[in-house]
């Protein structure tokens, strides 16, 4: 196993270490049952990425957000959610909503393109997938901002690359949020890489977690790759938050070891070494090693985790096969609620000529 | 009925619609303490409490990204924003977000919000108070766009635009804030959305217009020995097209007036349907008079940008003649 050094450090936080001269720590309050969830989680994230980048070379999905590497950091914060709270995913965490026990087949519907993959989010209180950069903020804000003036106490976090943060949405819906004391996590998964764009091209700042000062919230540093940390991180943002502290960012430092996207091809920029050796350093394995290391998991268990996620996605993306196609109509039948009376014209026009 | 401005008119409105539904919440730059700029939200924050008459961060994203956020947690925002020209920041936010939400959740969600702002010149002021920027919002799917030219008419509008369960865009002539006094109902008062309104019958010739064009059409009017139809379109999204094509039929000869620079703005999307559907009524070209296809000019010469009465006589004239 790598070095956990080879990340900057700095004010990093880690529970999980790397059986050998760095030791484990633990976090207060999690149970086994906590622990061995966690880990079904990473797997069933894990496999669904996997998966996917499988169905798109297959053609059966479209263009894919790889995720591959980030789990620990979409797990470990979303355990520390209630189901009331609200998640407000970037393209990036496109399928976090299985963590709430969204279908698979919705989010593979919404990566072929197919009007299947819309979900209502007050369903599952997560929204939809935010596919420009960091403009789904302001909505956590709002969120965050429109449940406490209602007096609910549920909160809301929003995910975000190291690249959004150089977007104006950011900053307005972090300062927004502040200035409201809204109940909000601001969760950055530096993963290094705004597609070919470096972060030391993207920020003069020392870290992201730097930025927090300017709005008056703090900011917290942590291993992205460490589910445990993250978790433990997210959880105090949340009491802060409950608490009617205003905001939090974290940012999880983690390193983006596979393409950006199925259309994308790093060799062009990126240093495959090092990609070669970060991938050592991948929160499952980590996880995984950690828990053999405590003694809670074995080959069998671990196996009928992985089981147990293939089959759902076998399962999943059948239904999403089995949708039939989408009808022509459905191209006008959302945009408004009152929709005006020339999208009835348009319809039976395109009946005419199409069919 | 009570004679009032047309920012009085406003003003009212929002009394009348924060104290019937406990859901409106207003946002924006200065619409709390000082009552907004040009005194639209005076004496909601005192009436309804600093959390639904609210100050905001001077960030007009941030204002219109949170009004998403906020309908998803069950609230009527309407968002002002302080200058037409100053929307422009918050124009992510509703092309990327605002009226594509709903469509996005399948229909599941509501974003019942409004985004008003005064807009238009002849005020005297400096760069960027005085855009007409319509067409851009015309020109987002998913958003209804309203503009009131009379005090009721603004108080209506505003109205209709707040218990809409779909997002919509309300520009309110500045210029005529103060210098238009009109009826207007007491209570509640709502103008449908859709639905154009003819000012004034006529024969000879039809004016079309919206907005702070439409006293403008108005006087050129009095100006012309002819007997002139005026439609106030109201409404530019969804537009009453009924009303467009049956006032042009009336005559057969359309002059579209609009503040806004020409190429592509609204009045070519009310010439292309007279061209689509009214061929066989018209009997000569319609024509437009616009603003030019230039920056909105510093004050000292805006009234040369301005559509004038001159340049919409003069318009009418050769149609007359045609």
């Amino acid at each position: 196993m790598a070095a956990l050094g080879a990340l900057d450090s700095r004010d990093l936080r880690r529970v999980i270490g790397d059986g050998e001269g760095v030791p484990d720590g633990e976090v207060e309050g999690l149970s086994e049952a906590d622990l061995l969830e966690l880990h079904r989680q990473l797997v069933l994230l894990r496999t669904y990425d996997e998966r996917s980048v499988v169905y798109h070379r297959q053609g059966r999905i479209g263009t894919y957000a790889i995720f591959w590497g980030h789990e620990a950091m979409q797990v470990g914060s979303a355990y520390a959610l209630e189901r009331e709270d609200w998640i407000f995913p970037s393209y990036r965490e496109s399928a976090i909503g299985l963590l709430r026990g969204l279908p698979a087949a919705t989010i593979l519907s919404w990566w072929r393109g197919h009007p299947a993959g819309w979900w209502n989010p007050a369903d599952w209180n997560v929204a939809s997938i935010c596919v420009p950069i960091g403009t789904h903020v302001p909505h956590a804000a709002g969120l965050a901002w429109g449940k406490k003036l209602r007096g609910d106490s549920a909160c809301a976090i929003a995910y975000f690359g190291d690249g959004a943060t150089s977007e104006g949405a950011f900053h307005e819906g972090a300062n927004f949020a502040a200035v409201m004391r809204a109940p909000l996590i601001l969760f950055c998964n530096n993963n290094q890489w705004a597609i070919s764009t470096p972060l030391s091209a993207q920020t003069a700042a020392e870290t992201l977690a730097d930025k927090a000062v300017g709005y008056g919230m703090p900011g917290v540093r942590v291993d992205g790759a460490d589910v445990l940390a993250v978790y433990e991180a997210t959880r105090e943002a949340v009491a802060r938050a409950r608490a009617g502290e205003g905001p939090t960012l974290i940012e999880a430092v983690t390193y983006r070891t596979a393409p950006h996207a199925t259309a994308d091809d790093p060799a062009a920029y990126i240093d495959l070494e090092r990609v070669e050796e970060e991938r050592q350093r991948e929160c499952l394995g980590r996880y995984e090693a950690y828990l053999r290391r405590l003694g809670l998991l074995s080959n069998e268990a671990a196996e009928a985790v992985r089981a147990e996620a293939a089959q759902l996605m076998r399962d999943g993306i059948a239904a999403a096969e089995a949708e039939p196609p989408a009808d022509r109509s459905l191209l006008f039948s959302h945009a408004f609620a009152d929709p005006p009376a020339s999208f009835e014209a348009d319809l039976a026009e395109l009946r005419r000529i199409l069919g | 009925m009570a004679e009032l401005t047309l920012v009085e008119a406003i003003n009212d409105g929002f009394h009348v619609e924060l104290e019937r539904d406990a859901d409106v919440m207003v946002l924006g730059e200065d619409v709390g303490r000082a009552g907004g700029v040009f005194r639209a939200t005076a004496g909601l924050r005192d009436r309804f409490g600093p959390d639904r008459c609210v100050d905001t961060p001077l960030a007009e994203a941030g204002i219109l990204g949170s009004a998403v956020g906020l309908c998803m947690a069950g609230w009527r925002p309407v968002c002002e924003m302080q200058y037409d020209a100053f929307s422009y920041p918050c124009l992510d936010q509703l092309i990327t977000h605002v009226g594509r939400y709903r469509w996005r959740t399948g229909g599941a969600m509501a974003f019942p919000l409004v985004v008003r702002m005064p807009y238009g010149g002849g005020v005297r002021a400096p760069e960027l108070h005085d855009d007409s920027p319509e067409a851009y919002y015309v020109h987002t799917p998913g958003v209804k766009v309203a503009i009131p030219s009379t005090p009721a008419d603004a108080k209506g509008l505003l109205a209709a635009a707040i218990r809409d369960p779909d997002p919509v865009v309300v520009l309110e002539p500045k210029l005529h804030y103060r210098t238009l006094r009109g009826e207007v109902p007491d209570g509640e008062h709502v103008t449908p959305l859709g639905v154009a309104r003819t000012v004034h019958a006529g024969d000879d010739l039809t004016f079309v217009a919206y907005g702070s064009m439409v006293p403008l059409a108005e006087a050129a009017a009095d100006a012309l020995d002819a007997s002139v139809e005026i439609l106030d379109i109201r409404t530019l999204k969804p537009l009453d097209e009924d009303a467009l094509l049956a006032a042009a039929a009336k005559t057969g000869r359309v002059v579209i007036v609009q503040e806004a620079p020409r190429t592509a703005g609204y009045g070519a999307e009310l010439a292309a349907i007279l061209a689509e559907k009214a061929m066989l009524d018209l009997r000569a070209p319609v024509v437009r008079v616009t603003g030019y296809d230039v920056p909105y000019p510093y004050w000292q010469i805006e009234d040369a940008y301005m559509p004038s009465v001159e340049r919409v006589v003069d318009a009418a004239r050769k149609l007359l003649e045609f």
